[in-house]
């Protein structure tokens, strides 16, 4: 049976069903009990599974990601809830000093089966620091997953996936869409592997990667230039950003000879320059056309005045596109 | 400049009222507005009704916002109805040149330290032109990730003193906010280097959802201070005078070259976390709401002033109507600004704008200009 549901309601059943399922899985974090955390991701998880395994910590990141580690170590499974992107920061030294390198600096005999889920990007008008999209930061981590959802049928199945996964998996729930639509989900446990990334559109022209919130504008945009000019795009839901799914990104670019990467994420050192580089490893030779990256600015994530003009916008896609394909 | 004996009267009074072992909390000022001890030549008359006038002009401001945000007029606001006394007390306490580091929840403090209102309604509208302070004060604009700034007041205490100067440092923040290292780090280290700073905690029970109880095991966040051996107190935080007082001592002992004291305030919001947050969740909001209402910090300077006759329901009403002028002024100025310019985004990120984002800036201005390209 599916039902339609949001990409909110997928994760609160991803959750629940592995708890159901899994006694080792445990919840830990700010505000995600009692209250069911900010966004209700963990919504009624507390009665049902009791508050041994639903847990209100104290507020501190680096106790949070330092006793999951831990946890993880002895035998649980704890899936971490960090309130909002920025405020991993003071949980970094543990992330990424320990939970990316327990695995390697014990050569193999203990490995961290952690998940840390949360909500990233802007366009929320939230307050400041709550619109970041650091997704680089971890992807340039040795040890770390990370793993990105654009739709509720994806939501619930790479969360299962990242359950179950011996390493780190840092999760990123795109909060701009959150609540924003919903779609299919099948009712019984299901799992998305990592690692592997989805064409939602196919084209001829010009190869679109993207993830998150930033997937639905890419989409809409590669329509749009459909109707008003012919170009068919292709356009790819990266879903994992490590390990990057090679072989779906190096194909694509071998059919349409022109590549765009597009990120909310600031632009220097963003993984719209991996992207590229990989595509200049494998694919240089069928290029037509410099790859485009459409990205956020190399600027702190304004006030939300202005949060619109900071993120990449159907606009400014098309206008890239047209840059790309009449090169 | 402070008389020799008015600092002695500080630290004795403190000093006397905090080892009164049988009290939670030091509290000058009782809910049914009669004093535990007389405050002559501590507060003076004037004081008291420029405390009464900032806390009433606040909690209206405060109302406004959330007035202001329901109509889509403002951002998520966090409101901080019910924690007057702690920050209009504790900011009246200050030398103007004191440095002050607030968080998301201290405009009061920030405003009676010297922000303009109309800064104030500019940050919650997402405005960046909200982000500074008059050029001749030290605001900080308010801190979102908790405790982070803590250290930043041990820093600019610590340059003050290697200056010499007679310049406290204050860094305000929640309960929850003392279960991040970062508050250690910061005592730590302000204890160590016997640093002029104030750490103002407002411990109003609750972070977002999270009693104190389920935050430490600690019985008091006072108590914290003993672990550092740096002088700490717990006081009524809805006693304005209280706060007042142990501000002004701890601000005596932090210019002197006695170090940092951690302040407890023990206070109450009675509503929301945020406009985005429901309390009715985690608590029996309404209930516990109306009992914290029998120890508010405005009725009970109200029937102090009154039976002082320093107040009466004439100038009530006159100043309540100058309240009302001064915010619906503030709200005018900023709603008749322009628009806001994308392109400030690009501005102070460095001193010196790299290539990057002066590339970045231009590729927007010829966007918004309607240069399509290609
Ligand atoms: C480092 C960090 N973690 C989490 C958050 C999310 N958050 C915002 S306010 C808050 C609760 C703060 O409680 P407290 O320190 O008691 O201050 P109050 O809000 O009650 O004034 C939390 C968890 C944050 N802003 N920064």
């Amino acid at each position: 049976m599916t039902r339609a549901l949001t990409i909110l309601q997928a994760i609160t059943e991803a959750l629940d069903q592995k708890m159901a399922e899994d006694e080792r899985v445990l919840l830990l974090g700010e505000d995600i009990a009692t209250n069911g955390g900010v966004f209700r991701a963990t919504d009624g998880l507390l009665d049902k599974y009791g508050a041994k395994r639903v847990v209100d910590t104290p507020l501190a990141e680096s106790g949070i990601i330092g006793s999951a580690i831990g946890l993880a170590l002895n035998g649980m499974i704890p899936v971490a809830e960090i309130q909002f992107l920025a405020f991993i920061f003071p949980g970094l030294e543990q992330l990424v000093a320990h939970a990316a390198r327990m695995r390697s600096r014990t050569r193999g005999q203990f490995g961290v089966p952690l998940v840390i889920r949360t909500p990233y990007g802007a366009g929320i008008r939230g307050p400041e620091l709550h619109s970041e999209s650091v997704e680089a930061f971890f992807a340039h981590t040795p040890g770390l997953k990370v793993v990105v959802p654009s739709n509720p049928y994806d939501a619930k199945g790479l969360l299962v996936s990242a359950m179950e996964d011996p390493d780190p998996v840092v999760f990123l729930e795109p909060t701009r869409i959150y609540r924003a639509f919903r779609a299919d989900v099948p009712e019984p446990l299901y799992r998305v592997p990592l690692g592997q990334a989805q064409v939602v559109r196919e084209g001829e022209d010009l190869s679109i990667f993207a993830w998150g919130a930033m997937l639905r504008v890419a989409l809409k945009a590669a329509e749009q230039m459909e109707q008003e000019k012919g170009w068919r795009c292709e356009v790819i839901d990266l879903r994992t950003l490590y390990p990057l799914d090679r072989d779906a990104i190096v194909s694509s670019v071998q059919k349409t000879g022109r590549a765009m990467v597009v990120h909310e994420a600031h632009r220097t050192a963003g993984l719209g320059a991996e992207i590229i580089s990989l595509i200049n490893d494998e694919a240089l030779l069928y290029l037509r056309a410099p790859v485009k990256r459409i990205t956020g600015f190399d600027v702190p994530v304004p006030l939300f005045s202005v949060e619109d003009e900071y993120l990449p916008t159907e606009s400014r896609i098309k206008q890239g596109i047209a840059e790309t394909i009449l090169f | 400049m402070m008389v020799e004996n008015q600092k002695a009267l500080y630290l004795t009074f403190m000093k006397a009222h905090t080892k009164r072992d049988e009290e939670e909390f030091v509290q000058i000022l009782r809910p049914d507005g009669q004093l535990t001890s007389a405050v002559n030549g501590l507060i003076d008359k004037d004081t008291m009704v420029r405390m009464y006038e900032w806390m009433t002009l606040v909690r209206a401001v405060d109302r406004k916002c959330i007035n202001l945000q329901r109509q889509g007029r403002l951002g998520t606001y966090a409101p901080f109805e019910g924690q007057e006394a702690a920050q209009v007390g504790s900011a009246l306490a200050l030398s103007p040149m004191d440095w002050l580091f607030p968080t998301y929840r201290d405009h009061a403090a920030a405003m009676v330290h010297g922000q303009p209102l109309s800064q104030i309604l500019l940050y919650w509208m997402g405005r960046l032109e909200g982000l500074t302070c008059p050029p001749d004060r030290r605001i900080l604009p308010p801190c979102v990730p908790i405790a982070t700034h803590l250290l930043h007041a041990v820093g600019t205490a610590w340059a003050s003193s290697l200056r010499d100067e007679a310049v406290a440092s204050i860094a305000y923040f929640g309960d929850g906010a003392t279960s991040e290292g970062d508050f250690h780090e910061a005592l730590n280290f302000a204890g160590v280097f016997k640093l002029p700073v104030i750490f103002l905690c407002q411990n109003n029970g609750y972070a977002i959802s999270v009693p104190f109880e389920r935050q430490s095991a600690s019985r008091t966040i006072a108590q914290r201070a003993a672990a550092y051996d740096i002088h700490g107190v717990r006081i009524d935080g809805n006693d304005v005078f209280a706060v007042y007082l142990a501000v002004k001592e701890a601000r005596e002992r932090a210019v002197a070259g006695h170090g940092p004291t951690l302040i407890e305030a023990v206070t109450f919001r009675y509503g929301a976390h945020t406009t985005a947050d429901d309390p009715h969740r985690y608590r029996k909001q309404e209930e516990v709401s109306a009992a914290w209402r029998a120890r508010d910090p405005i009725a009970r300077l109200r029937i102090h002033l009154e039976q002082t006759d320093l107040w009466d329901a004439d100038r009530e009403q006159s100043w309540q109507a100058e309240v009302g002028r001064r915010i619906e002024e503030a709200v005018a100025l900023v709603e008749a600004m322009p628009k806001a310019n994308a392109l400030d985004m690009f501005e102070h990120v460095y001193a010196q704008t790299p290539w990057t984002i002066a590339l970045q800036r231009q590729q927007l201005a010829e966007e918004s200009t309607g240069g399509v390209r290609g």
